[in-house]
C-alpha cells in the first residue's frame, strides 16, 4: 500500500465514523396522517424540534387519507411486524386505548406529564379521557370541538327564524322554515357526518352526564332516555336533505354558504374551510353556536401522539412528546391546523376569531369526548355504528337501533 | 430411474419456485384464513392486536354470527345486494355486449374506430371509473341534470344515496325461498331429463326436488334465524354502480362476442339461407346456440369479477355508505377498522366459496373436454 493510497484509507475511515457516529447522534419517526393542508402545520412542529435537538434525523412518516382511514391500517401492519414507529399519531382517547393500550402495546406516560407539569396545563376532564387503567397514553396536541352549529346570518334573518336552543325548539324551527319553502332546514353529509350529528343530540338531549354514563356503562343503550333521543334524533333527520350519503361534510357545508339548508352540524374545522375556501368573514358571512341543548358542554375531540412499546429511538421519540406538549409546540401547531391548543394557557392573541371563542369556551366549560372521532367509544364500536345509523336512517325504529346499540357496546366491552 | 431424464430434471427444477410460491402465497394463506375464521381472533379488543395473542378455537361461530347475529344485518344486506348486483351486472353486460357486437358484425363504416371505443373503457382501472362515475351521478350532477338539457326538470334520483330498496323479502324466509328455487330447477331438470329419455336423471331429479318441497312446506317455518324480522331487498344505491361497471365491462363482453361471431365460418350461414331461413331465424337456430360457450365464459369471468368486487364500490359510495356495500367491503373494514380479523376471515372465506361455486365446475368442465379431445 502505497503512502497516498493510505492517506486516503484513513480519510475514508474517517468519514465513515463521522456519519456513523451522526447516526449515533439520534433518529426519529414521526407516523401521522398529516399531509396536505395539514403538513405545514406538522412542519411547524418538526422545526421546533430541530431547533432543540439539531442532530437528530426526522423521518416524518405520513400516510394521506382524512382521519387516518388508511394510516391506522398502515400502523396496524407495522406494529403487528414488530417495526412500530417511534411515536404514531392517533385520536386521543378510546381510539388508542381501546386498540393499543388494552394490547399492552403502550407506554405509560403518567411519570412525563408529572415532571412536564401536564396534569396542570391540560384540563382535567381531558386527562381523565385519555387515560385508563391508571395510566395516561398519549399526549394530545390540538383540539377541535365538535357540538357545533354553522348557518347563515343573512339568510337566518330573511327567513325570520333565530338559532333554535333545545333539539326540541330546532324541530319547531325546522317546521316553520319548511313551511316558507325550505325543503330541507338541515344538511348533513355521508354516514360520519350523520353519526356526528346523532352524537349532538344525543347530548343535547341526555346532557353531558348521561353521555358520560352511556359510555362508562353505566346508562344502558336501551334506557328509555335513551330510546327517547333516537326519536328525536329521527325527527332532526326528517328535517334532512335526503341525498346526505352522496355529499362530503365540504359540500354539506356548501348549501349553508348557499342558502340552500339552514343549519349544519359540523365540527370546527368547517370554520377553516369557511373562511379560507370560501373567504367568508366570521359572524357575518357565517355565523355559529353550539348545538342545540349543549350550550355549556365543549364535546372535544383531539389527535395526539403515544409512545409505542418497542420504539426504536425512545429517548428522542420523549423528546419529541415534550414539544408537543409544550406551550410553544402547541402554539407554533394550531394556529396553522385552526384548531385549538390543549393547554389552557396558550397565547390567544395567535389564533382566529372562531378559534378564541372555542379557546375561551375550552376553559370554563364542561369537556365531554365524541364517539364518532373516537374521543369516547373503541374502534370497534365506532366503526360498526355507522351500519346502526344507517338502519335508523331507512326505518326510524328507535327500539331496534337503541338495542342494536346496546349490544355493540356490550361486544365492545363498555358496557354489560 | 428411468424416468427421470434430464428434460425432465429440467422441467422440476424451473417449476418448483412457482409451485412453492403457489404452495404458500396462495394455497399457505387460503389455508390460514380458513383457520382464522374458525377462531376467536379479535372478538376480545385485548387480544387482537396483542404481541402474543391467545386465539380460541370456536369452529362456526363466526359463520353462526354473520347469517344469524342481531348486529351483522349489514353483512346480510351485503349478501343479498352482492347476488343482486351480479345478476344484473351479467345481464347488462352480455346484453349490451351482444347487441354491439352484432352490430359491429355487420361491418358498419368505421368498424375498427367502433370497436375501439367501446373497448376502451376496460382499460381504466375501477377507481377511474368510479370516480368519473361518482361525478357523474352527484345529486345534482351530470346525470340528473340531463332531462333539463331537454328543457325537461332535473332528476332528483338518489343513484348512489338512496336509502330505498325494492324487491324486498324477510331474511327468515331465505330458506324456503331458496329451498323452492332449488326445487324448481330440480323440477326443470327432472322433466327434461324426461323428455329425452333418460331414467336414472328423472328419478335422482325429480326425487330431490319433492324432497326439497316436503321440507319448504314442513321444516322450514320452523326454523327462525332471527328473533325479529329483518327486510333486505334490492337497495336503489346499486344501480349507479351496476351502471359504471356494466360500462366498463360490456366493451370486454363484445370483444368476446365479436370473436365468436367472427368463428362462425360464412357457409352455415349461406347454408342456412339456402334452406329458407330469414334473418331472426338464422341467428336464433344457427348463430346464438353457436355464440352458447362465449356465454358461459363471459358468464364466469363477470361472475368472479362481481362477487370480489371492491374498488369500484369504495370509489363511488365509499366505505361507509351500507346501502351501497358489498362482503368484499365489510371484510376490510371488520379485519381493519374493527380489528375482528376472526370475523373478517369468515367473510373472506364464505366470498371464497362463492366465487368457487362459479369456477370450480367451469375448470371442471374444461378438463373434461381438454382429456376427451
Amino acid at each position: 500500500m502505497s503512502k497516498v493510497q493510505f492517506k486516503k484509507a484513513l480519510l475514508v475511515a474517517a468519514a465513515l465514523a463521522v456519519t456513523t457516529s451522526a447516526a449515533a447522534a439520534g433518529k426519529l419517526e414521526i407516523f401521522s396522517w398529516w399531509s396536505g393542508d395539514e403538513g405545514p402545520a406538522l412542519e411547524a412542529l418538526v422545526k421546533l424540534y430541530k431547533q432543540k435537538y439539531s442532530s437528530v434525523v426526522v423521518d416524518n412518516a405520513t400516510v394521506s387519507g382524512g382521519a387516518g382511514t388508511n394510516a391506522k391500517a398502515v400502523l396496524k401492519t407495522r406494529m403487528l411486524g414488530g417495526t412500530p414507529p417511534d411515536s404514531f399519531q392517533a385520536h386521543a382517547g378510546q381510539e388508542l386505548i381501546g386498540t393499543w393500550v388494552v394490547a399492552n402495546r403502550m407506554e405509560d406516560l403518567s411519570a412525563l406529564f408529572k415532571s412536564e407539569g401536564w396534569d396542570k396545563a391540560f384540563p382535567k376532564d381531558l386527562t381523565a379521557l385519555i387515560s385508563s387503567k391508571g395510566g395516561i397514553w398519549s399526549v394530545p396536541v390540538n383540539v377541535h370541538r365538535s357540538n357545533v352549529m354553522w348557518y347563515n346570518p343573512a339568510k337566518l334573518k330573511a327567513w325570520g327564524v333565530t338559532v333554535p336552543k333545545t333539539w326540541p325548539e330546532f324541530i319547531t324551527t325546522c317546521a316553520t322554515l319548511k313551511s316558507k319553502g325550505v325543503a330541507a332546514p338541515l344538511v348533513m353529509g355521508e354516514n360520519w357526518t350523520q353519526q356526528h350529528l346523532w352524537e349532538s343530540v344525543m347530548i343535547g338531549t341526555l346532557g353531558a352526564q348521561g353521555w358520560q354514563n352511556l359510555f362508562s356503562g353505566k346508562l344502558k343503550f336501551t334506557d328509555p332516555r335513551v330510546v327517547g333521543a333516537f326519536t328525536t334524533f329521527g325527527k332532526v333527520m326528517d328535517c334532512a336533505n335526503k341525498d346526505a350519503s352522496g355529499l362530503s361534510w365540504q359540500q354539506a357545508s356548501d348549501r349553508i354558504v348557499d342558502g340552500t339548508s339552514a343549519f349544519n352540524i359540523m365540527g370546527d374545522w368547517a370554520a377553516g374551510y369557511f373562511t379560507t375556501t370560501k373567504k367568508l368573514a366570521p359572524g357575518t358571512g357565517f355565523g355559529w353556536a353550539t348545538s342545540p341543548g349543549t350550550s355549556k358542554v365543549f364535546v372535544m375531540l383531539a389527535d395526539s401522539f403515544g409512545l409505542p412499546k418497542g420504539a426504536k429511538n425512545r429517548t428522542e421519540a420523549t423528546n419529541w412528546l415534550k414539544v408537543l406538549g409544550s406551550k410553544a409546540g402547541q402554539d407554533a401547531f394550531n394556529p396553522l391546523k385552526g384548531s385549538i391548543a390543549a393547554r389552557i394557557d396558550s397565547d390567544l392573541s395567535k389564533y382566529n376569531t372562531y378559534s378564541r371563542s372555542a379557546a375561551t369556551d375550552w376553559k370554563t366549560n364542561k369537556i365531554v369526548g365524541s364517539m364518532v372521532h373516537g374521543a369516547v367509544a373503541p374502534e370497534s364500536f365506532t366503526s360498526a355504528f355507522g351500519a346502526i345509523i344507517d338502519q335508523f336512517a331507512a326505518t326510524k325504529n328507535s327500539a331496534g337501533a337503541a338495542a342494536a346499540a346496546q349490544q355493540l357496546a356490550v361486544k365492545s366491552g363498555f358496557s354489560k | 430411474m428411468k424416468g427421470l431424464t434430464k428434460d425432465r430434471l429440467w422441467a422440476i427444477a424451473v417449476l418448483t419456485p412457482s409451485i412453492l410460491l403457489l404452495a404458500i402465497f396462495v394455497y399457505g394463506f387460503i389455508g390460514r384464513t380458513v383457520y382464522v375464521s374458525f377462531t376467536d381472533w379479535g372478538n376480545d379488543p385485548a387480544q387482537a392486536l396483542a404481541l402474543n395473542p391467545i386465539i380460541k378455537w370456536v369452529g362456526l361461530a363466526n359463520y353462526q354470527e354473520l347469517f344469524t347475529g342481531f348486529l351483522q344485518g349489514r353483512f346480510r344486506q351485503e349478501m343479498i345486494s352482492t347476488i343482486f348486483f351480479t345478476v344484473f351486472f351479467i345481464l347488462g353486460c352480455l346484453g349490451l355486449g351482444l347487441g354491439l357486437a352484432l352490430a359491429l358484425d355487420r361491418n358498419p363504416k368505421g368498424e375498427a374506430l367502433w370497436r375501439t371505443i367501446f373497448l376502451f373503457p376496460m382499460s381504466l382501472s375501477f377507481i377511474v371509473t368510479g370516480t368519473i362515475w361518482r361525478w357523474m351521478l352527484q345529486p345534482q350532477g351530470g346525470v340528473n341534470q340531463l332531462p333539463a338539457a331537454f328543457g325537461g326538470k332535473p332528476s332528483t334520483f338518489g343513484w348512489l344515496s338512496s336509502t330505498d330498496s325494492v324487491l324486498k323479502f324477510d331474511w327468515n324466509l331465505l330458506p324456503i325461498i331458496t329451498a323452492v328455487v332449488v326445487a324448481i330447477v330440480m323440477g326443470v331438470i327432472a322433466y327434461r331429463a324426461f323428455a329425452s329419455g333418460q331414467r336414472t336423471r328423472t328419478i335422482v331429479a325429480a326425487a330431490s326436488a319433492a324432497v326439497l318441497l316436503l321440507w319448504a312446506v314442513f321444516v322450514a317455518p320452523n326454523l327462525k334465524m332471527l328473533p325479529a324480522p329483518e327486510v333486505h331487498g334490492f337497495n336503489l344505491a346499486l344501480v349507479g354502480i351496476v351502471i359504471a361497471a356494466v360500462w366498463q365491462m360490456s366493451g370486454y363482453t363484445m370483444a368476446l362476442y365479436l370473436a365468436g361471431l367472427r368463428g362462425i365460418p360464412e357457409e352455415l350461414r349461406e347454408a342456412a339461407r339456402v334452406d329458407g331461413a330469414n334473418e331472426i331465424d338464422m341467428y336464433r337456430r344457427v348463430v346464438f346456440p353457436l355464440l352458447a360457450p362465449i356465454t358461459l365464459s363471459a358468464m364466469i369471468i363477470l361472475g368472479h369479477i362481481s362477487l370480489k368486487i371492491f374498488d369500484l364500490v369504495y370509489a363511488m359510495a365509499g366505505p361507509d355508505n351500507t346501502f351501497a356495500s358489498v362482503p368484499a367491503l365489510n371484510m376490510y373494514l371488520t379485519s381493519f377498522r374493527q380489528n375482528q380479523f376472526a370475523l373478517g376471515a369468515a367473510i373472506g372465506t364464505i366470498l371464497l366459496i362463492l366465487v368457487a361455486f362459479i369456477i370450480v365446475p367451469y375448470l371442471s368442465s374444461q378438463f373434461r373436454t381438454e382429456e376427451s379431445h
